[in-house]
This record gives structure tokens, C-alpha cells and sequence, in this order.
């Protein structure tokens, strides 16, 4: 029988993104940020389309459907009508909009063929070119790509067409959204009016908030639930726009916004004060506030005992890590790329099972390959680019390999990761990592001032072996995708003495809280990942040689890049990124670099050539 | 043309024609707009449109 190959797209917003689905199975998917070099790249994904069809060994002309993640006509409807109700106060903003919409995003349909023409092919695309709702696409990524038969399936981002925050109930190969709340009633834009305010990046800096979070008090949270937002007993919500701005200007919140809260918004990179600790804190707990009332209404709506999580707040893992320990839904499953990118995996397998009417039998196991989905270079391949950039290597076998990463990680030295295909998601799961130490109490420090380059408060992720979570953390479900926060387990724990116990803010950032300082944030929570042998072979056998070694199978885990660049992707990006940071070794498949051994000629200052995120 | 006929039949599918009217006005002055400017980025807003 032939083989059926979809192709789905996300683009044009932000985060763009390709992925191959054959007969079901999810062959390949990368963002095009990883290629561009340039982060959250909005534009045509054309690179990350050539890698899935390389990947999938097929040309464009081969792909029986191409789906695009959104409908433009019915966003360009949600616009006009809310410039018609705001007039004339959202003339500025239409006056932004329109020129792109007049332009291109009308015509996107041509656009899109065109494009894909020019990716080699001769194709017409009639009636082959589809395009999905942007939640539903969310809603498929979460349901279709999971390990359960059914389920009940949430979706919450920034916003969509209209849609916001989806309830839906998927049984089998259908899929059904029940109940949706439109714009501009958002908790996503609710979350990144305070990530603007607190002075951080809209649609990257929400991390940040979550981050800064535990130092704060949530002194805000009740006039953020007087004021600013009507939050009703199902979970549902309506927001107050006399605060907002985004519906009519070019900023997220208004003056009134600015009086509630007693003043301008922060300067972007001026020093943080405790206010912006309790904003964060505050905007935290009512957050999880919601989420866990929009559960808890989905339970009982759905009858399901499991649920599916996607949408860029379903990358609140603070959140999702309250939704499990409450109990509400026996297992929960979050797409590892809950934001836009995943919209192209799950545009694709709802082609697949709901358009094409196909037959779905999950296997326990989920679709997603341990988000293993992107390139891959042969060790071949690896040393002969490593010489043409100039760089000094030996080769190991895998056993010395292992033991050799093993000793520098002991020594407390930052180590590049690069192993196998790359992760597709927000998140380096052990493929495209930095590693350290988590014993030790310098290494947050070192690794956000002299490797990331990025702020000193921001928490750093373990992973663990799978088989050891429960020992460690107060988990005992799987978490691959990095997805769900737990707290160190108690006799893992250092009791802080009286001094420190009298810090406040960030001062408490300094003080060891556990046996794993390095990945134990200030309330003794960790954003855990399990590590899987099925999975990812090569990084549970280094945990294992660890753990042997130390009496310790957790790993510091940050994701290969500095602050404002995509995660690396080739030899070469892992390379440069080695050469321009205080890593140092870098281990690329069989390959081991030391920092020590390179022509200092190659070495930069490559902290000045990303933008700031 | 396909345009055209794709804006219809999505007016037809949600029964929005009094949209038709924004649309026709939007044909003829949308050259006007593109000329007055180019791309629109706005820094610190959610991208929406």
C-alpha cells in the first residue's frame, strides 16, 4: 500500500517549524531557528522542510498533503472585528497590522505554494494544501501524539484565531473540541502582560516570570483576581481590557494597569527589585490558580482519568507540576513542543486521523520518540567537520567516552553535549546539553555568568535516571519532556542555619538547599527530566557511570546555547558555541574536545552576537 | 480571483457578509496603506497579528 506523507507547517508568527508524518509516525520535525541561527525565527520554514523530507528519503512532490497550523481568514476576522469594537482607539495598531495582512497574510494560500515550489517541486498543491485551526492543531499535537486511548485534552496559549483556551475530549481517532474561550480573554497574554511589565522579553522572558517566581511573595495575587481578571469556579475567565493594551496599542498593558500596580514598567536589563519578584510570584499563583480549576472542569466535563496538555502555558511546568501532585487526572501527557512549533506535528496528525479518517492504536508508548526528531550526523561526518572548522579532537570508544565525560563532570568542569538527533521543543533533553555537576555549590553561578551568559537567579533542570526519580525528587511518573516541576525529596535536603534562613529575595540564591545544589531552586523545587534507556541510550548509561562513581544519577541539564541563541544544531554550531563560552569540553558522538587543546585564534567573544532574550 | 473566491466562501461558511463591505474598502485603499509603510514589528507586544 503507498505511503501516505504529510507534511505540516507552522509559521509566520513565531517559532516556525516543519514536520514529516508517514502513515501515522512521526518521521521528523525541527524548528527553523535551529538552521537560521536566528531565535524564534518567524519566517517560511524552507530549511526544516529540506531536513524532514531528507530524513523521510522523499521530495516535495511526494508529500500527499501539506497542512498549515492556522486559518488566516478567520485570525484576519478576529483583527478586523476587534479593531471595529475599539475604534478609534485601535487605529495605531491597525495601522501596523494591515500592511502585513494587505501584503502577504492574505495570501497565504499562494504564498505557501509558492515556497514550497521553490523547494524543488512542480506541484499545483490543489486540494492538497489544508489548513487547520490553530487549537485544534494544539489540541491534536497533545491528544494524537499521547499514549492513551482517550483522554481529556486542554489547550491554553496566547491566542490563536480566536480561540484562547480549549477544552476538548479525544477517544480513539476522534477528536473533539467542547468548549473554547476566545480573545481577548487569554491567560497567555494575561501571563505576558506581567512579563512585559516586570521588564522581560514578551513570548521568550515567560520563563524568567516562572523562574523568579519562588523568590517573590504572591503579595499581588488578589488584585490581580479583583481586578484584572473575573475568574469563575469552571476555570473560565474574563479580563478586564481597561488594563490591557494589546488589543488596541503596541504594548501589553495599559496606565491603569501601571496605577494598580504602582508604577512604570521595568527597564529591560535593569537591576530586579523584590516588586518584580512578588509580580512574578503573584502572576505564578494566579496562574496555577486557573489551571488547576480548568482540570479540575475538564474532569468532570470529560469523565477521563487522563489528560493532554499543549499551548505555550501548557510550558509552565510549575503549573503542570500542581496538576499532578493535586491528583485531579490520574496521568497527565504534555506535547514536549506545546508552543507553535508542536502546532506543525499536531496539524499533520490531525490530517491523519481526522480528515483521512485514519485508525489510531496507541501503544503505551507515545509518538513523540523521546522528542528526538532532528538531525543527526554520522561520527564520520562529525570529524569531518570539526577539521574544516580547525578544531583539535580525539576519538574515544563508547566505553572510554563515557568514563572520560564522566571524570570532567567530577572535576566540575562544563561539558557539551551532542549526541544522536536533535530535540525538537523549547528543550535540550540530553542530545544538545550542556552538563555539570549538581553536587556542586558554584555551579549555578558558573554556568549562568560564564557559560549562558544569562541572569544569576534563573534555576538550572536535573536529569535523572528514570529508575532513581523517586529517590530523589518527590516524583515517581515519567518526565522526559522536562515538563513537570517536583520537589527535592526531604532527606535530600540541607537544613539552612539561622543566617541563612533570615535571607530574603535573591539573597536566599547563594545559600545549598540540597544535596543537588546546582538544580535545587530557592523553594526546593526542580524542573525534573527522566532519562530513559529506550530512549536516549548513550545519556542513561553517563548517568549510570555517575551514579557509580559519585552515589549521584542526576546531571545538571541546560540546553546548548547562550542567552538570545537557538539551541546548536551541527557540529560546527556546538563548535562555535565551545569556543566563544567557558565550557570546557565538548563532546560531539565519539568525538572529545578540551578546551585547552584549541588554536587560540578560533577561540571569541561570542556573548555580543545573539540579541538579548 | 482565487482570493476572491476564497474570501466568499469563507463569508458564506461563518454568514459574516458584513464583513464584504470592510473587505471591498480595504481593496481599494489597501495600496494606499502599503505604500504609507513597510513592515510592522512591534517590540513589545504578543505577536497578534
Amino acid at each position: 500500500m503507498k505511503t501516505v506523507r504529510i507534511l505540516g507547517i507552522s509559521a509566520f508568527y513565531h517559532d516556525s517549524a516543519a514536520a514529516l508524518i508517514e502513515d501515522g509516525r512521526i518521521v521528523a520535525a525541527a524548528q527553523e531557528e535551529r538552521f537560521t541561527r536566528r531565535k524564534h525565527d518567524p519566517g517560511f520554514p524552507a530549511n526544516a522542510v529540506r531536513y524532514c523530507l531528507a530524513e523521510g528519503a522523499c521530495a516535495i512532490d511526494d508529500i500527499d498533503h501539506v497542512v498549515f497550523y492556522d486559518k488566516p481568514f478567520l485570525k484576519f476576522e478576529r483583527l478586523l472585528e476587534t479593531y471595529l469594537a475599539t475604534v478609534p482607539g485601535g487605529f495605531r495598531s491597525f495601522r501596523a497590522a494591515m500592511p502585513v495582512w494587505v501584503k502577504e497574510k492574505l495570501f497565504q494560500k499562494k504564498g505557501l505554494r509558492r515556497k514550497l515550489g521553490e523547494i524543488a517541486g512542480s506541484k499545483s498543491w490543489d486540494g492538497s494544501l489544508l489548513f487547520s485551526e490553530h487549537h485544534v492543531a494544539h489540541a491534536a499535537s497533545a491528544f494524537f501524539a499521547s499514549p492513551f486511548q482517550n483522554a481529556a485534552v486542554l489547550t491554553m496559549d496566547g491566542v490563536g484565531e480566536w480561540c484562547t483556551t480549549s477544552l476538548g475530549h479525544g477517544n480513539g481517532k476522534r477528536l473533539d473540541l467542547l468548549k473554547e474561550i476566545h480573545f481577548p480573554h487569554s491567560l497567555g497574554l494575561l501571563y505576558s502582560a506581567f512579563t512585559y511589565y516586570t521588564g522581560f522579553k514578551v513570548n521568550s522572558g515567560e520563563y524568567k516570570i516562572m523562574g523568579l517566581a519562588p523568590y517573590g511573595r504572591p503579595l499581588y495575587a488578589q488584585a490581580i483576581l479583583d481586578h484584572l481578571i473575573d475568574l469563575k469556579a469552571d476555570g473560565s475567565f474574563w479580563l478586564d481590557q481597561r488594563y490591557f493594551d494589546y488589543c488596541t496599542g503596541l504594548t501589553m498593558t495599559s496606565s491603569a494597569f501601571h496605577e494598580l500596580f504602582g508604577g512604570e514598567p521595568r527597564k529591560p536589563e535593569s537591576p530586579l527589585t523584590q516588586r518584580e519578584m512578588d509580580l512574578a510570584a503573584s502572576i505564578q499563583a494566579v496562574t496555577e490558580e486557573v489551571v488547576l480549576r480548568l482540570a479540575t472542569f475538564a474532569r468532570r466535563e470529560t469523565g477521563e482519568r487522563q489528560l493532554c496538555l499543549a499551548g505555550g502555558v501548557a510550558l509552565n511546568c510549575v503549573a503542570n507540576g500542581r496538576v499532578l501532585k493535586e491528583g485531579i487526572f490520574d496521568d497527565i501527557w504534555i506535547q514536549p513542543a506545546a508552543g507553535d512549533a508542536g502546532g506543525a506535528v499536531g496539524a499533520a496528525l490531525a490530517v491523519w486521523h481526522q480528515y483521512l479518517d485514519k485508525d489510531r492504536a496507541p501503544n503505551g508508548c507515545d509518538l513523540m520518540e523521546g522528542a528526538y526528531l532532528g538531525p543527526t550526523y554520522s561520527q564520520e561526518e562529525i570529524e569531518q567537520r570539526l577539521t574544516a572548522a580547525g578544531a583539535v579532537y580525539g576519538v574515544l570508544s563508547d566505553s572510554e567516552l563515557i568514563s572520560t565525560t564522566v571524570s570532567a563532570l567530577m572535576e566540575e568542569k562544563a561539558v557539551g553535549w551532542m549526541q544522536g538527533r536533535m530535540e525538537f521543543g523549547p528543550r535540550a533533553l540530553g542530545n544538545r546539553s550542556i552538563l555539570g555537576d549538581p553536587r556542586s555549590p558554584r555551579m549555578q553561578k558558573t554556568l549562568n555568568l560564564k557559560v549562558k551568559y544569562r541572569e544569576s537567579f534563573r534555576p538550572f533542570a536535573p536529569s535523572v535516571r528514570r529508575e532513581d526519580v523517586a529517590e530523589w525528587f518527590g516524583l515517581s511518573t515519567d518526565s522526559p519532556y522536562m515538563l513537570l516541576v517536583a520537589d527535592v525529596r526531604e532527606e535530600k535536603r540541607v537544613r539552612p542555619n539561622l543566617d541563612e534562613e533570615a535571607l530574603f529575595g535573591i539573597e536566599r540564591l547563594n545559600v545549598p538547599r540540597s544535596d543537588i545544589p546546582a538544580v535545587t531552586h530557592v523553594d526546593y523545587s526542580a524542573r525534573v527530566q527522566t532519562v530513559h534507556r529506550e530512549t536516549n541510550r548513550r545519556y542513561w548509561e553517563l548517568l549510570t557511570t555517575f551514579k557509580e562513581r559519585t552515589g549521584c544519577p542526576v546531571l545538571v541539564n541546560t540546553s546548548f546555547n547562550v542567552r538570545g541563541e537557538p539551541i546548536v544544531c551541527s557540529p560546527e554550531d556546538a563548535y562555535r558555541c565551545f569556543m566563544g563560552t567557558e565550557i570546557e569540553r565538548l563532546v560531539i558522538g565519539n568525538t572529545v574536545l578540551r578546551k585547552e587543546d584549541q588554536p587560540a585564534a578560533l577561540m571569541r567573544d561570542y556573548k555580543e552576537e545573539f540579541e538579548l532574550d | 480571483m482565487e482570493l476572491v473566491r476564497e474570501l466568499w466562501s469563507y463569508m458564506s461558511d461563518r454568514r459574516k457578509f458584513w464583513l464584504l463591505p470592510i473587505f471591498v474598502m480595504l481593496g481599494v485603499f489597501g495600496g494606499l496603506i502599503v505604500l504609507t509603510q513597510g513592515t510592522a514589528v512591534a517590540p513589545f507586544i504578543y505577536t497578534l497579528f
